[in-house]
């Protein structure tokens, strides 16, 4: 008996399930730290505020399994947004139609994220260059375009709609927590159930391999960085409808250090070749967690900073010894 | 005389409580070179890193020169003096041949600079023991298999160690270089090094051991002076049960030609070959190291390009410019690099198995992989293969060499190719392995599939082959058909004493 239960354990993957583990433990302290903190009112909070970033580290875990990274998902979601809600106000003058208007700015973002992840997808596959140092160029090009298009200020929608849908909820869970969610799903079906997924796991653990195999090595980087730019540019649709306004300078500063920490502290490792959305998700919501909590508790917002970071490298270490 | 180096008391080691070596006790005598034998999965590997400090061993204790030691990691391995020669390549790429032998031992200046003269020096001696022609400051990735292994032979000795094990030195060398390294093997033992020769090749093992002891299923079956042992009795003794006979009948060919190539060039590489392949034949290629037979087959397969060639199937002319191309015609390849270009460590058997013919797997509309259909097809393979494993879903990482090469043959058939170029297919793989792969392949081509059989050991391309093609230097040096196929006459292809009629 004893026995079985120790094979059990010994056969217990904790490296897939730490996360989840550790999610509820803090979900568990903060409850008691914060009489504040488990109420459905700050928890849809806590969902809202992670969404933004958590959309985005959903494109980037796809990256990261890719054994890639992408640093421009932040200066990506400025300017898509930028364009997304000057293509709306450039239409609400031509049309009447409020919608159709909106319908074109959304439209307009979403081509833009689609051509901007295809830009660095390029780059990465067919121009051979070094992940990190491509988009590291993108995004300083593209923090540059949006300063430029917004004169470095701040970009105002003149539709009353475009600011309400990124407000709404539904059945009680915020727009942007929903579409997270919906594409958490899709992203999660697309990883372990279709052959893309298959074979962005085979680029990302040996390309060698892969190229053998009959994989075509640079189709599959493309796509990923694609897929990527188009869910930044979800991201940015629901940020600029959430203020019905882009502040060029500012939005998506830093998101994409958050979106790698919650794709790293999800479980997800930095070398590639495997990955799970599902704990992305999870560790954008730590995330989220830890800096409510820090809010509650007092903690000067200087600070939250240093603690972010202790986690990130608290996880990875964590992983490394467990490997 | 008899004085001990390294001595095992009940040594046991298990992964995730399924043991692999049960109460190992074994001495290792001063300058002796001791033979290790076993099947795949036998253990052979698993007790070596647990000398070389790789893995812990779950009980038992090792003494060394008399004294209890630990070997934590191989840091202390190598502070002991203990260098191992591993089964699978461990350089860096990206480094120099020089910077890899010399690789966390460096030799350095009294300043604490890198001493790259020195280096250099010590390397073009070792390269000039080992009779290889490479330049010290090539860089890793330039280099062929078989010289990426001497290289790893020269990083081992290097060191100037006490014990030197190695595990499957000559997988991918051929007779010539195999020799050399018997030489250097010799002198090392006349200097004093004690050697641990790991190997399936039973007739090398005989040939230059002192002693041989037979692992079988983690347990030591036996040991025995070199002479009061015959090859068959070691096998025997390795599979615990009657050898038949090695290699299948050979099946004749259909006279149709399935698959041609004509004038393949690839500059400084493949000069003007081109043969044809009958329905149902192997063709064996052999050749020396560097003949040019790897860059000839991954040319074919589109993985490099070639400068000018025609390629044919079934009368029409091919166009091949990727691996996907081939691969939709009908071609597959097994790889002589099993973990550099075969298998995903990190996928589970199925995943490896399914990778090339992922797409029949998959509905048509966004490629859906329907996941029962991979798994019935891989248990077909687990079963016509024997591959043994506690699973479809364990990841290949956790299987042992010989039967991640039977997934690897498995994942190259899945497609259900015309015409299969097997490179090295039996690299690294225990007798009784190699009788199946054997078989399987014999049973392919009885079925219609030809194949391009490329090999560096002799044994099995006359066993095995319908034709043999020589190569040398990227040139094709002349064929050997029927009754021809020997050593000799291969080797005087090989060697370039003769030049055949093509």
């Amino acid at each position: 008996m004893n026995e079985t239960i120790n094979a059990l354990f010994r056969r217990f993957d904790y490296q897939k399930y730490a996360c989840f583990i550790a999610l509820i433990i803090l979900f568990t302290a903060s409850s008691i730290l914060s009489p504040y903190f488990f109420q459905v009112r700050n928890l849809l909070n806590i969902l809202r505020q992670v969404s933004y970033t958590g959309i985005i580290a959903l494109g980037m875990t796809f990256v990261i399994i890719s054994g890639g990274i992408d640093l421009s998902v932040g200066s990506v979601a400025a300017f898509n947004a930028s364009v997304g809600i000057l293509f709306l106000n450039y239409l609400m003058k031509v049309f009447s139609n409020e919608f159709l208007a909106m319908a074109g700015g959304i439209i307009a973002a979403l081509v833009m994220g689609f051509l901007s992840g295809a830009m660095n997808g390029l780059m990465v596959s067919r121009g051979n260059i070094a992940p990190f140092i491509a988009t590291l160029g993108s995004m300083a090009i593209f923090r540059s375009l949006s300063l430029f298009i917004g004169s470095a200020g701040e970009i105002r929608s003149v539709s009353i709609h475009y600011g309400n849908f990124g407000m709404e909820s539904i059945l009680f869970i915020p727009v942007p927590v929903f579409v997270m969610l919906f594409l958490t799903v899709v992203l999660s079906i697309v990883l372990n159930n279709t052959r893309y997924g298959r074979y962005l796991c085979a680029v990302g653990s040996n390309a060698r391999v892969a190229a053998f195999s009959a994989i075509n090595v640079d189709r599959i980087k493309f796509i990923t960085y694609t897929i990527c730019g188009f869910i930044v540019s979800i991201s940015a649709i629901m940020l600029s409808s959430r203020f019905n306004a882009v502040s060029t300078s500012n939005l998506g500063m830093g998101f994409e250090l958050d979106a790698i920490a919650a794709v790293i502290i999800g479980g997800t490792p930095m070398s590639g070749g495997r990955g799970t959305v599902w704990g992305t998700i999870m560790g954008a919501v730590i995330l989220g967690i830890i800096n409510n909590m820090l809010n509650m508790l007092g903690v000067s917002p200087y600070l939250q900073g240093t603690v972010k970071g202790l986690v990130i490298i608290g996880a990875v270490y964590i992983q490394r010894q467990k490997a | 005389m008899d004085e001990c180096l390294l001595k095992t008391h009940n040594i046991c080691k298990e992964f995730s409580s399924v043991p692999v070596l049960t109460n190992i006790n074994l001495e290792i005598i001063r300058g002796e070179i001791l033979g290790i034998i076993g099947e795949n999965g036998a253990g052979k590997s698993t007790l070596m890193k647990i000398f070389s400090g790789i893995y812990k061993p779950t009980s038992g204790e090792i003494h060394y020169e008399g004294k209890r030691v630990f070997i934590h990691d191989p840091l202390s391995a190598k502070n002991l003096g203990i260098s191992i020669l591993p089964q699978e390549f461990n350089l860096v790429n990206e480094l120099s041949l020089y910077d890899n032998i010399f690789l966390g031992s460096e030799i350095r200046k009294k300043s604490g600079f890198l001493d790259k003269k020195k280096m250099m020096e010590r390397t073009i001696e070792l390269l000039k023991e080992l009779e290889v022609e490479i330049k010290p400051d090539e860089k890793i990735e330039n280099l062929s298999t078989a010289q990426k292994q001497m290289v790893e032979i020269c990083k081992a000795v290097a060191m100037d160690a006490k014990l030197l094990i190695m595990d499957e030195p000559t997988t991918v060398l051929t007779r010539f270089e195999i020799d050399i390294l018997f030489r250097l093997m010799r002198r090392l033992k006349k200097q004093g090094t004690t050697i641990i020769y790991i190997s399936h090749k039973l007739k090398e093992v005989k040939a230059i051991c002192d002693r041989v002891m037979v692992l079988r299923d983690g347990e030591l079956v036996c040991t025995e002076m070199i002479q009061n042992i015959s090859v068959l009795e070691m096998a025997k003794s390795m599979v615990g049960r009657e050898l038949s006979q090695v290699f299948p009948e050979k099946k004749r060919p259909e006279p149709e030609i399935v698959f041609e190539v004509k004038n393949l060039c690839v500059p400084r590489i493949l000069d003007n070959v081109g043969f044809q392949l009958k329905k149902g034949e192997i063709l064996g290629f052999a050749g020396l190291v560097d003949a040019g037979r790897t860059e000839m087959a991954e040319t074919i397969m589109g993985i490099r390009k070639r400068s000018s060639g025609q390629i044919f199937l079934n009368g029409n002319e091919i166009d091949i410019s990727k691996p996907q191309d081939a691969v939709d015609n009908g071609i597959d390849y097994l790889s002589e690099d099993r973990q550099g270009a075969g298998i995903l460590t990190s996928f589970t058997v199925i995943q490896n198995t399914t990778l090339v013919s992922l797409a029949s797997y998959c509905t048509s509309f966004i490629k859906y992989i329907i996941k029962k259909k991979e798994e019935e097809s891989t248990l077909r393979h687990k079963e016509r293969f024997n591959i043994k494993t506690p699973g479809l879903d364990v990841k290949l990482e956790y299987l042992s060499g010989g039967n991640q090469q039977k997934v690897s043959l498995a994942k190259s058939i899945d497609p259900a190719p015309e015409v299969l170029i097997a490179n090295e297919p039996t690299r690294g793989v225990d007798v009784s392995a190699k009788q199946e792969i054997y078989r399987f392949i014999n049973s392919l081509s009885e079925n219609g599939l030809s194949c391009i059989f490329i090999s560096s050991e002799q044994e099995e391309i006359i066993g095995m082959c319908h034709r043999v093609i020589v190569m040398k230097d990227g040139r094709i040096m002349g064929t050997v058909e029927g009754e021809n196929i020997n050593e000799e006459e291969i080797m005087f292809l090989a060697t370039g004493v003769r030049e055949g009629a093509t």
